[in-house]
Parts: structure tokens; sequence; C-alpha cells
């Protein structure tokens, strides 16, 4: 049975950087504390060779040329852990979240998918590189001797079972999860090393330090083992970017979003799940800053919400972030925040990647991922819930329907039954009638109409009188009366010559135009309406 | 000088024989693949709507472009296809739809306000790709309106729908694509059929609109003003012709409640 370690060396500077990649070239000192007590809480290799330490205030660290400052980020840090972890599970089901910047892997059963343990740290490597995180990789026969090696030794690192004591010997005793006491007595001791101090014989450790000094020395020799505490899995993968100024423009804004939905990309694509969702969460500006801005008119000053929150579902799951980013901009674009962003946080909800399969002899269908696309950006043109596949309502009532959103059906492409319905076409000596079109007018247009012993005899609507030539009805319906809006009408199929009331100039000529259409009495308003026409 | 043309010619034949067998003939790109509107009259005469074309059905209100456009809707989702429907006026009555036999699952409806809208969208849809056929019912919009869209956005339609397996279906009240489309309908009402539930009496003597009358449904007649996409054997490929048409029986579908029982008996 083999372990393996995953450790993020210098964590809180690498999580920073996992944010902002432009920043792993540059010197960087990350600053913590309550102004104007700020100090550097960690530096990278670069900024140290520059002669910052940690400790120093702001001020004086702001001296030196070169250096990029940024303040620390706890919500990146639990991102990076996050994506730790993620990176974890793509290798291993059963990981042991050890600390904020190492985790534990037991790696049995991964002999059939790896030829060699080396492997398996390379492609640990690998996963954690694609989360934007460079760790150090040690696999050993116990845990403790793993995270151990991880700490001390960079790149990976594999122990060869019973070399345990060999390899920990040369690290520092700073490895060792020491006490500040433990750690002054060795120092005085002069123990500098774990071999130096595994050397040590046990009976005297134990005497001078108890417990924790026999526990260190078990540790030191590669020794101890114990089992590991098995974490267990997220199902949501969230990121999170706090900005130092709020951002207003949707450019800047998309630039930020898109990087975040990288990052989470790659976290569902090394754990092989994909996006069902995602909800977007920005904290705004507030109002009491917009209020100072001389920009904005008086009237924005009232009371602005202080968070937007956006979703977006997916009609199957997917990992491509640059469509993401395009529906996000387009949900953006018809709806944007009502104030600069000053925090931003997107989570997916995750699901299995679907598989479609395709057919030689099947009909194309839209791609879905293009096709969510294509009705996002016409939902832009024509407005939202315009857009859609339409259903029926349970009712009789005129125009009983409602949108719903447009997704390919799961049984696209098998064979129909030449279509599900009550109509049937009849076919009589090779005659065939098509089924009558109709032409609904959205709202339905007034009319007015002249009766004669109640049956309609002539009609004005829309600027044209027309004389009625026939007329099917009455069809009375009526429904909904338990509900607030109730219907009662009288509907009538009504063929009509029309002769436009507009071209009245007799050089001219009026235009007579002929059509059947359906008109209804509303009882409840007592008016006269035109439903459509056949066509 | 014909003999000049004629050594001219030969001596080109005689050049590309080797790599091209008749170059002075023309050939047809590719083969067109058309498709059944749903209604035999129609596809009789035009031989189907062809795939990877504009198709442009015209004619007055009430002369059965919306009962095409049906007929199509139905012939198309019953084959498992994906359409779409750029209703420019918001027109389209889905309960009709769904009882002629469209499968309202697999229509993608884009309701619009106005010209405009409705270009813009049909463009959106086409770039997106995938549909069997996409149609732009302009029916409702003025004439002149419609009059106005510039040729080159029914050029670029077409283009765009090239070598795809879309149909692209453009019904207004008159013609507009010119030549842009691969084949042109226009279509007109005949005349109207109305039945009369009272068996007893003549029809002379009856009332005007008497009561018990039901419509049955129309007669239209459908005239094809343009053809390109017809097979090379039987027609050539780009040319014009009118046919003396065919006839297009309408139907009116009753749903439960509207049938009178004067109907009922009669059936």
């Amino acid at each position: 049975m083999a372990f393996a370690s995953i450790f993020v060396p210098n964590f809180m500077v690498q999580a920073v950087v996992r944010a902002e990649p432009a920043l792993r070239e540059r010197a960087l000192a990350l600053i913590d504390g309550n102004p104007p007590l700020c100090s550097v809480v960690a530096i990278d290799e670069k900024a140290a060779r520059a002669g910052i330490e940690c400790g120093m205030t702001k001020t004086n660290a702001a001296q030196f040329p070169g250096v990029e400052m940024r303040p620390r980020s706890r919500p990146q840090e639990k991102t990076a852990h996050a994506a730790l972890l993620d990176a974890g599970w793509s290798v291993s089901p059963k990981i042991e979240d050890t600390a904020e910047d190492a985790i534990a892997l037991d790696l049995s059963g991964l002999d059939h998918l790896f030829h060699s343990e080396e492997e398996i740290a390379a492609h640990l490597v690998q996963r954690s590189s694609g989360c934007g995180l460079l760790p150090n990789v040690a696999v050993a026969s116990n845990i403790e001797t793993a995270l151990l090696a991880a700490r001390g030794f960079t790149g990976i690192t594999v122990i060869p079972p019973g070399k345990e004591t060999q390899y920990l010997s040369i690290l520092p005793v700073g490895v060792l999860p020491l006490s500040g006491e433990t750690a002054e007595t060795l120092s005085r001791w002069g123990v500098h090393t774990c071999g130096a101090f595994a050397d040590l014989p046990i009976l005297q450790i134990s005497e001078r330090l108890g417990q924790e000094g026999v526990h260190l020395h078990a540790l030191a020799r590669g020794a101890e083992s114990r089992s590991l505490n098995v974490a267990e899995q997220e199902s949501s993968f969230e990121e999170e970017m706090e900005l130092d100024d709020a951002v207003e423009e949707l450019d800047p804004l998309s630039f930020l979003l898109g990087r975040l939905l990288d990052q989470l990309c790659a976290r569902l694509t090394a754990r092989s799940l994909a996006a069902a969702s995602i909800r977007v969460r920005f904290e705004l500006q507030p109002a009491f800053e917009n209020a100072l801005d001389p920009r904005k008119e008086p009237a924005l000053h009232k009371r602005l919400p202080a968070t937007y929150e956006t979703r977006i579902e997916l009609p199957i799951p997917v990992r491509d972030s640059k469509m993401l980013l395009k529906l996000l901009r387009l949900r953006l674009q018809s709806n944007p925040p009502a104030a600069p962003v000053q925090k931003m946080a997107l989570v997916a909800e995750s699901a299995r990647p679907r598989a479609m399969q395709g057919g030689l002899f099947l009909p194309s269908f839209p791609e879905p991922d293009k096709l969510e696309l294509t009705i996002a950006r016409i939902a832009n043109v024509v407005g939202e819930g315009n857009v859609g596949s339409p259903s029926l309502a349970d009712t009789h009532c005129p125009d009983g329907f409602r949108m719903q959103r447009f997704r390919i059906p799961f049984d696209v492409g098998k064979p129909g039954d030449g279509g599900g319905s009550s109509f049937r076409r009849e076919r009589r000596n090779d005659f065939f009638k098509a089924a009558a079109g109709f032409r609904a007018f959205r709202p339905p247009v007034p009319a007015s109409m002249e009766l004669h012993e109640h049956r309609p005899q002539r009609v004005i609507f829309q600027g044209m009188r027309g004389r009625v030539l026939a007329a099917s009805g009455p069809w009375r319906t009526s429904g909904d009366w338990w509900r607030e809006n109730p219907w009662q009408q009288e509907e009538w199929d009504l063929e009509i010559d029309f002769r436009s009331l507009a071209s009245r100039d007799s050089s001219a000529g009026c235009q007579t135009v002929r059509g059947i259409y359906r008109f209804y009495y509303d009882a409840l308003r007592q008016s006269w309406f035109v439903r459509g026409i056949y066509d | 000088m014909n003999s000049k043309a004629a050594a001219l010619r030969f001596e080109v034949e005689s050049v590309l024989a080797s790599r091209h067998a008749s170059p002075f003939q023309y050939h047809d790109r590719r083969a067109v693949e058309t498709i059944a509107a749903g209604i035999p009259s129609i596809d009789d005469l035009t031989g189907g709507l062809p795939r990877g074309s504009l198709t442009e059905i015209h004619g007055p209100p009430c002369s059965g472009k919306t009962s095409f456009l049906i007929s199509t809707l139905v012939s198309r989702t019953a084959a498992s296809e994906v359409c779409a429907l750029v209703d420019a006026r918001d027109a389209f009555d889905p309960r009709l739809a769904e009882t002629a036999g469209v499968r309202l699952n697999q229509l993608a409806w884009v309701r619009c306000r106005n010209a405009d809208q409705a270009l813009r969208a049909t463009d959106l849809l086409i770039q997106g790709g995938g549909f069997g056929l996409i149609a732009l019912d302009l029916s409702d919009i003025p004439p002149h309106l419609v009059r106005s869209v510039p040729l080159p956005v029914w050029f670029r339609f077409r283009r765009a729908v090239e070598y795809t397996p879309t149909i692209l279906l453009l019904l207004d009240q008159e013609s507009n694509a010119k030549s842009c489309a691969s084949l042109v309908l226009r279509l007109r009402m005949e005349e109207t059929n109305w039945s009369q539930t009272s068996e007893n009496m003549e029809e002379d003597a009856l009332p005007p609109h008497p009561p018990g009358l039901l419509l049955d449904g129309w007669k239209s007649c459908a005239e094809m003003i343009r053809a390109s996409a017809r097979q090379p054997e039987s027609f050539p490929i780009s040319a014009n012709f009118r046919s003396d048409g065919a006839d297009l029986e309408i139907q009116t579908i009753w749903n439960d409640l509207a049938i009178s029982e004067g109907a009922l008996r009669k059936r």
C-alpha cells in the first residue's frame, strides 16, 4: 500500500497568483492586517531576493521597486484549497484534507491505471497545474512520511519502502509539527535535521519531551503510521474574486469572469464532471459611494441593491468556459447589475457529462451548447419569454398555451408516427386535404358589427368595412368562471368582402379584399373582436 | 466567324479532354435533395422543397400560405427534424398546429414584433445551424416594408443555408426574394366551401347566412413561378417557367367544442 501527498508551498502567494497568472513572473508581496498596521505576511522568491521580508510594514515594502503588492485573499485561499482537493479526487477517491496547503491520497488500486508511482506523482502535478497550483508531490509507504517529504523536498519524491529514515534524515526539523517550546529545545540541543533527531535515544526523548517527543521521533524516522481520514467529495464548485476597485463596464467584468470560469472548468474537468447550472453572485458597490460620484444623477441616489444574483440553467452539462462566458455576457447585457461590482462569485452545480450518440441515418439537429447560445442571443433581440417551444395548457381558453424553454427532445431521431394527433388526413381520389391554417391577431382587434336578426351582416375594423358573405356560428364557449379571469365568448367564422375605407379616392378605385375571419363577441366586455384570419 | 469559333472550341476541348469531358456543358455542382412538403399536389408540381435553399411562398391573405406552412411543419417534425418558426407578427396558433399534427416540442417559435427582429432572429438561427426547417413568416408585415428589405439580405440568407440540410422557407404577400429563391410559389384562394347541416331545405330557399352553416375549408391554387432545383434530367437548372399550377384543398379542423349537432348528424 502506498500513499501520496500534495503540498502547495507558499500557499497564500499561490492562491493569489492562481487568480492572476501574470503575477507569477513578478516579485509579489502579500499584505494583511488592519490599516495602519498592515504588514507583509507572505512573499515569493523574487520578492525575497529583492530584500523584502515577512513582517515588514507596508510602507517599508512599498519602497522596493518592481514589487507587486496585493492584499491577502482568504476567499481565493478557500477556492485554491478546493482546487487542490479536486486535483486529488481526479486521481484517487480516497483523500484526506490534512491542511489548507496539503492533502494525502491513498494510492491503492491505482496500479491498474498507472505503471509506476512516479507516473502517479507526475499525473498529480499535472492535474494540480491545470488547476493553477504548483505543488510538491511525495509518495511513501505511510501517510506521515509522504506528508513530511512533500513539505521538505521540491518537485516529485518517491521513497521506496524501508528507506523512509534515510530519505527524511536530511530534512530540517522544521518540517516536523513542533510546538514552540520543543522547537526551542531542539535548537538549544543543536538538533537541526530529522536524521540528527532520529539518532537520539528514544528513552531520553521520552523523559525530556514526553509523548510529543516520542511521536516526533517516530515521524522523523518515518515509522509513524496511521489510517487515512477520508474526506467527502464536494458536489458544488465555487470560485470567488474580490476586486480592489469596483468594475462597472461589461468588458473588464467579462475578462474577470472568464478567468473564474477557466478555473471552474479546469476543476470540473479534473473531476470528470460538467456544469449543469451556473449561479452568479455579485456584491455591488454600496450606494453611499455611488452618491458621492459626481457622474451619477441625483435621481440615482435612491437605495440600490447590495447584491446581484442570476442563474443560468444549461440544457446539458457543459464545461466549455468560452461558451459559458458568452452565455453570461448575454445575460448581463440583457439584465445588467445596478451598481459597480466589488466582489464576484461563481457557483457551478456539477453533473455527469452527457454523451449523445449520433447516427449516420438520423436527421441532424442543433448542437445543444450552440443552441443554448443561439436561444440566448435571440432572447436578447426579441425578449426573454418570446422564444421557446409552445406548450398547450389544459384549458379550452383561446390562446391557452405557455412558452417553455426550447430543448432538443430526447426522442428526436426516432421514427415518428406521422404526427400523433386527432386530425386524420383524408385522401380521396388522390386529392389531398391539408389542415387549414389560422393566423391569430394578438391582441385581438376591436371591431364593430352590424347584426340583422342576430346574424352578422356588416363589419368594420382596422379602417375596413366589409360585407358578410357567409357566416358560421354562433359557437359559444366559456370557462374559468372560478378564477379571476373568466371568459365567455360567442365565435363566428365569417367570409367577408372588404372594401378599404382609406381608399375613398374614386379615381383610384376601391380595393376589395376577400377573406375568412374569426370574430367573437365578448359577453363580459360586451364588445366584438377579431381573433384572426384563416390562411 | 462561326468557323473560327468552332475551331477555337474544338481546340479547347482537345486540350482539356484529359481533364474534363465536356468543358462547355454546364454541370450541376451538387445534387439538390428535395423533401416532401406534405401536400402531394404541391410535391408533384415542385418536386419537393429543396434543402440548402431559399423557398418563397407568397400570396394575399387567405391564400393558404399558413396552411402550407402547417403541412410542412407536420411533415418535418414527423421526420424527427427540429424546426424553427420566426413569426414576425406573433400570429402562429399552436393549438391548431398541434391538432394538425405538428410536434410542438420540436418547434422553436420566435415571437417577434416587427420585420427587423424577425430578420435578425433568422440570421441567428441560420448561423446556429442544425435545423431541418427555418420558416420566416412575414405574411402580416405590410408589403411596402418587406419590399424595403435589401436584396443582399435574401442573398446572404441563401448563401448561409447553402451546403446545409436546412430548408429556409419565406412567407410573404409579394415576391421579394427574386432570384435568391430556388423555388417560388404563388398561392391564391379560389373558392370557399361551406356546408349546410339542414338537409330538408333547398339551397336557394335558405335565408342569407342561415344557422347551421359550417366552414368546411377552401380551395387554393398554387402556381410555380420559379424552380431552379428540379432534377437536371427533366428541367434546366436555372430556368424560370410557369405551370398551370396545382389545386390545394384546405380543410378546416374542428375540435370537439365547435362541432354542432347538425354537423355530427351529417358526418
